[in-house]
């Protein structure tokens, strides 16, 4: 006797405020799962990097290092380091467990607005208001990085990496795509300062945001226009975008104190979380799961699915 | 000492303690032996002698600090708790009681110091010092210590005060008499204890005549004050050292206090008497002797007593003062009585002044013109206009003031140029900076077409601007100079002096400022006497030391402002001072139409540019991924290198550069693929090609048509070269001239213009005729061979400056094949001469040859140069071959 396929799963868009954690870091400035999405980072502005665990709203650990307010931070794939950058102009290497700097990478001119890390975690790649991209190698103990892609004409907003390329946005109004495995630089034109891009999770699109209000799906190859999503208010701040879980939706954070839901295809508006009053400043996707992260002032708010009904044991 | 007597007590007289009786048995003492003398202090410390008067002090422990067990401090107390109250420790910390009594280092005692001491001991020491401040440089100084004597006083002094006694007046009874006349009578009956009281009565005596009744006085005491009122810019109480009286000592009262001492007192200080008969100089003992002086005698006073009185003389009439000095206001008032002789008798309570009154200067008034009337006249106003000129001029030289001449006024801020203007000589040549002065009247037009073009765009950019201005109604006033700001940029281009820097520190004065930047430059080239190059030979030794000076001194600033600030800022991306800067090679486009794009959403091929780059070959080891490039060293884009301000700037119009950017994303599609070792990146194929920029790649493209007909004609050179030598037949020459003119009907290729650019032989090489000659030879043997004229290869690139050119050069090819013959004519009779020398020179010549056929980038056999040349050369060596292109094109 054979069971019938199960049938797929509509998409579940996180409707149930879950948890509201008060960061205590001042302004938390970015917040971001980490690879599994069982735990989350939280950027503030008193120079402070702290790990939690958002479903539970436990703290786990505090990572003081950094000279003034850290803007970003990544954690790797083996969530044994985690790398941020802030204010100071540097990027840091974290040791999760210990809390200790492991490195330091100083060079940038000027605030470091994105760190990312490669596949495996041997190149951070940070994006700075200086309008360069510097790849520190992890490996080494060069103090200079790798290389530096310099091309941008103003300051880099948003630094994506897949296995093989590095997206990034910049204030100038270009997207621009470095391709290693081709060794070509794809360099799309938008117009309005990107505060935001990424990469869809199937690899063929881009979704970028620009303070147009504007979110803009792209095709990676061709750079054609796939989809526009407007509705929300973006322009003044660095807000973050992304979409959902299995690519279904299109989310992003509004200067009125919403998270907007598109739906990707087509383009009509799902859902509007209202968050708080102010801004929600940064956004993240649970990489598997309907979760949302979105912080707000000093808090950030965990979201899930309606359906969800949290754990008691395991978390 | 005398002991005790048993038998002889009473009439013996003891003194001192006597020694206590022996007991029976007991040796006597000993005296303690003097190092075991010890003394104690009041504590029962033992006490070391360390200094001469109060001991010194002993620091710890036989001299070394701490006790017996070493230095250990007395407790530890933990100052964590009580950080507030913590107070700054000072040495009296760390002193011994001893330190601070009365004869330690630090007494605690308040004990008058010297300076603050009372001074009414010695009253009479006093009395001279005031009377020597009186007249000292800085007379009252003592005046102020005298207000601050401190109020120590001594019992006889509150004893006095307390019988009605006050500061200044004399002691004793009340004296009835008239005052005194200002006569001061120093110091004389203070204290009568103190002093002699014969000298002091008589002088009281003196005054007695004329009494008024009933009027007591005390009596007199003090000494007059001489309030002199402060007139001058000094501090208080200071006069200066009077240069008169200190160089020419003779009237210098101050430094020669005793000189006019009344007669048959002595001098205590030496002989300066002697000084008097000196005229010049500084004198006085150790100031050694001047030039000036005969003597020179009394530098080094040697003192004998016969200097000094031996008998005191009692001719001081009445003041008691034995033996003293004579105060120099006591003598003066004896002077003054002398004056009184030839006065008259003066008032009583007056006296004469010591100072004349200085007469007040009167000036007369000016003496009027014989013809003067006191009415005013008013002329009448001339308008000056050209016909009236001269009735104007008539006018304002009778008004006394003559029309200034623009030439002749000012003589002195006139600078060199504009005398040498005024004087009718022309501007030298050499000191010209503008490039344009360089330029072909062609390329000067051109010029003007692009300013044209530019202002007429400013033009209707302005009168939008205007429009919508208006349409706002916010007056803005037209900017006039949009047309002259984008001429003044497309000059700068050319420039090169101009570029430097944008720190002009004498930018008020542009001839300076000129000298200036040509100073930097030629820093900057690494010339040693920079400075003496480029300053104006015309400017005096002084002058041209301060600019030199100036200069140096504005350029280190410069470089050091440089260095700080650097550190503030990122680099720039090209260099300001490089002649060549690396250009990406490939630029993103223009983004006016990609605006457009984005607003018709058109997005796609319109918005996207497509670029090599060339990752890391590390950062590719990272990311997992091969090396897309494995043969490539270049990291990032790939970048040319090009002339910052080369006149193929000028000949190559944007357009050439953002051509092969659509070349690369139509030939190329890439698409992923595996790691590909064979595939080289198209930017390392070759240095020079690197260098030159997207003419190189037309070059490729024309040297694959070419290539075949390349190869067959270069046996052929070869042979037609032995041919020549040998026979010197005319067929080659013509055959070289045909070929030529053949393509003379295509432009003429960049290589040519780089060729001949490039060339710099004839600087290198013209040291000498013959060697000029040689060179000639082979420009020529160029042509003959028919090398492969550059002008075949030459893509059409759309370009004015190069077609305007072409027009006179086709006319003047064939002009040229006209002289080609008779310098064949020429030349075969210099062969005949020079063949021997040819010989030498085949060898070069052939690398040449091979040079040429490989790269096929030198068209002119001279230049064997690189491109580093036109780096290295100036815009206008530039300039000039630019002029004379047309000739060598042949």
């Amino acid at each position: 006797m054979s069971f019938p396929e199960p049938k797929p799963r509509g998409p579940v868009l996180p409707q149930k405020r879950l948890k509201t954690l008060d960061c205590g870091q001042g302004a938390v400035r970015a917040v971001r799962f980490n690879v599994d999405g069982n735990y989350c980072l939280t950027c503030g502005s008193d120079k402070t990097l702290k790990l939690w665990n958002p479903l539970r709203g436990t703290l786990l650990r505090t990572y003081s290092g950094h000279g003034y307010e850290v803007l970003d931070a990544a954690g790797s794939f083996d969530n044994s380091n985690l790398c941020s950058g802030g204010g100071d102009k540097a990027v840091v290497l974290w040791d999760v467990a210990s809390g200790q700097v492991v490195r330091k990478f100083r060079g940038h001119a000027g605030k470091v607005n994105t760190v990312q890390f490669n596949e495996e975690a041997t190149v951070i790649l940070s994006g700075s208001i200086d309008s360069t991209i510097r790849c520190w190698d992890c490996r080494s103990r060069r103090p200079d990085p790798v290389q530096k892609l310099d091309e941008a004409k103003d300051g880099v907003s948003s630094v994506k990496v897949s296995d093989h390329e590095v997206l990034a946005g910049s204030v100038d109004g270009r997207v621009r795509r470095y391709d290693l495995r081709m060794g070509q630089l794809f360099s799309d034109y938008v117009g309005s300062p990107i505060t935001c891009t990424c990469f869809s999770r199937d690899g063929q699109c881009t979704l970028v945001s620009s303070l147009d209000s504007t979110l803009r799906l792209l095709d990676k190859d061709t750079g054609e226009l796939l989809g526009e999503y407007t509705g929300h208010k973006n322009q003044e701040y660095k807000l973050d975008c992304c979409l959902s879980e299995r690519d279904t939706h299109v989310v992003s954070c509004s200067e009125d104190g919403k998270v907007f839901f598109w739906d990707l295809v087509e383009g009509a508006l799902a859902l509007a979380l209202q968050v708080g009053p102010g801004v929600v400043q940064s956004l993240a996707y649970h990489p598997t799961e309907p979760c949302l992260l979105a912080a707000t002032g000093g808090s950030i708010h965990c979201w899930r699915e309606e359906a969800y009904e949290p754990e008691s044991g395991t978390g | 000492m005398a002991a005790p007597d048993s038998d002889s007590d009473e009439d013996l007289v003891s003194y001192g303690t006597g020694l206590e009786p022996l007991e029976e048995g007991e040796r006597p003492k000993k005296p303690t032996p003097l190092q075991d003398q010890t003394v104690r202090d009041e504590k029962g410390r033992y006490k070391r002698f360390h200094g001469a008067f109060s001991g010194g002090f002993s620091a710890g422990y036989f001299n070394t600090v701490g006790s017996k067990e070493g230095w250990t401090p007395s407790s530890f107390v933990s100052s964590r708790q009580n950080r507030a109250d913590k107070s700054v420790l000072g040495p009296e910390d760390f002193m011994d009681e001893e330190d601070l009594s009365e004869f330690g280092i630090a007494p605690k005692a308040i004990v008058t110091t010297d300076d603050f001491a009372s001074k009414t001991k010695d009253r009479i020491r006093e009395k001279a010092r005031q009377l020597a401040a009186a007249t000292a440089p800085i007379p009252g100084a003592t005046l102020l210590d005298d207000f601050i004597t401190p109020a120590t006083l001594s019992v006889g002094f509150e004893l006095l005060r307390k019988m009605g006694w006050k500061e200044g007046q004399g002691i004793g009874p009340r004296v009835k008499r008239r005052p005194r006349r200002q006569k001061p009578d120093p110091g004389v009956k203070i204290y009568g204890c103190a002093l002699p009281p014969g000298g002091s009565e008589g002088s009281e005596d003196e005054d007695d005549d004329d009494l008024l009744e009933n009027v007591t006085f005390a009596p007199k005491d003090v000494m007059p004050v001489d309030f002199t009122p402060k007139d001058n810019v000094h501090g208080l109480a200071y006069k200066g050292l009077d240069p008169h009286q200190a160089l020419f000592g003779a009237s210098g009262e101050h430094l020669n206090l005793f000189s006019g001492r009344p007669e048959g007192t002595s001098n205590l200080l030496g002989d300066i008497g002697v000084n008097k008969g000196r005229k010049l100089g500084i004198s006085g003992q150790a100031f050694g002797v001047g030039a000036l002086e005969e003597e020179d005698d009394d530098i080094y006073a040697t003192e004998t007593l016969s200097k000094y009185d031996t008998i005191l003389k009692d001719e001081e009439p009445g003041d008691g003062l034995y033996g003293w000095t004579a105060p120099k206001q006591y003598q003066r008032q004896k002077e003054s009585e002398k004056d009184l002789r030839y006065i008259g008798k003066i008032l009583d309570g007056f006296s004469l002044a010591s100072k004349s009154l200085s007469s007040k200067k009167i000036y007369p008034p000016p003496e009027l013109p014989r013809d003067y009337r006191p009415v005013h006249y008013f002329r009448p106003v001339v308008a000056a206009t050209s016909e009236n000129s001269h009735l104007l001029q008539v006018l304002s030289e009778s008004a006394g003031k003559s029309i200034h001449d623009p030439g002749t006024q000012s003589r002195h801020q006139l600078n060199a140029s504009k005398r040498g203007e005024l004087l009718g000589e022309t501007p030298i040549q050499g000191s010209a900076t503008s490039v344009l002065e360089f330029l072909s009247q062609k390329d000067k037009e051109r010029f003007k077409e692009m300013k044209q073009a530019t202002d007429l765009k400013a033009a209707q950019l302005r009168a939008q601007s205007l429009a919508q201005n208006a349409a706002s109604s916010r007056a803005q006033p037209p900017s006039p100079d949009v047309g002259h700001g984008s001429w003044h940029t497309a000059l700068r281009g050319g420039t090169v002096t101009t570029k430097a820097s944008n720190f002009k520190p004498f930018s008020k004065d542009p001839e300076k400022q000129k000298r200036y930047e040509k100073f930097l430059a030629s820093m900057k080239r690494g010339q040693k006497d920079a400075l003496e190059h480029c300053l104006d030979p015309s400017m005096t030794e002084w002058e041209r030391g301060r600019e030199r000076e100036e200069f140096s001194r504005a350029a280190l600033l410069y470089a050091s402002s440089h260095s700080t600030l650097s550190s503030r800022f990122t680099h720039a991306k090209e260099d300001d001072d490089a002649d060549q800067v690396e250009v990406p090679r490939d630029q993103e486009n223009d983004v006016n139409d990609k605006q457009s794009a984005v607003k018709m959403k058109m997005f796609g091929k319109l918005t996207r540019d497509t670029f090599e780059w060339h990752p890391d070959k590390l950062l590719c080891k990272r990311f997992n991924v091969p090396d897309p490039y494995p043969d490539s060293t270049l990291v990032g884009l790939p970048r040319v290198k090009r002339d910052k301000y080369s006149v193929f700037n000028f000949l190559t119009l944007p357009e050439t550069a953002s051509l092969p950017t659509t070349q690369v994303s139509s030939e190329k599609v890439p698409q992923h693929r595996g790691p590909d070792k064979s595939r080289k990146s198209r930017w390392d194929t070759s240095k020079q090609e690197k260098k030159d920029d997207s003419i190189s790649e037309y070059l490729s493209l024309a040297r694959s048509k070419v290539g075949p007909l390349e190869q067959e004609s270069s046996p052929f050179v070869n042979k037609e070269e032995v041919h020549m030598k040998e026979s010197l037949s005319d067929k080659p020459v013509n055959k070289g001239v045909d070929s030529q003119a053949e393509g003379g009907d295509s432009r003429p290729s960049m290589d040519l213009f780089k060729a001949i650019f490039a060339s710099s032989s004839e600087e290198k090489s013209s040291s000498s005729e013959e060697e000029q000659g040689d060179s000639e030879d082979d420009q020529e043997g160029a042509g003959e061979a028919g090398f492969r004229s550059p002008q075949e290869e030459l893509p059409s690139v759309a370009h004015n400056a190069r077609q305007k050119l072409e027009a006179p050069q086709k006319e003047k090819r064939k002009k040229n094949k006209e002289k080609h013959k008779t310098k064949k004519e020429h030349r075969r009779k210099k062969e005949k001469k020079k063949k021997h020398r040819k010989h030498k020179h085949k060898g070069k010549q052939k690398n040449k040859k091979s040079e040429k056929s490989s790269s096929s980038e030198s068209a002119d056999s001279s230049d064997s140069q690189s491109e580093e040349d036109t780096a290295d050369m100036s815009p206008q060596e530039l300039l000039r071959r630019l002029k004379h292109l047309p000739l060598q094109r042949q």
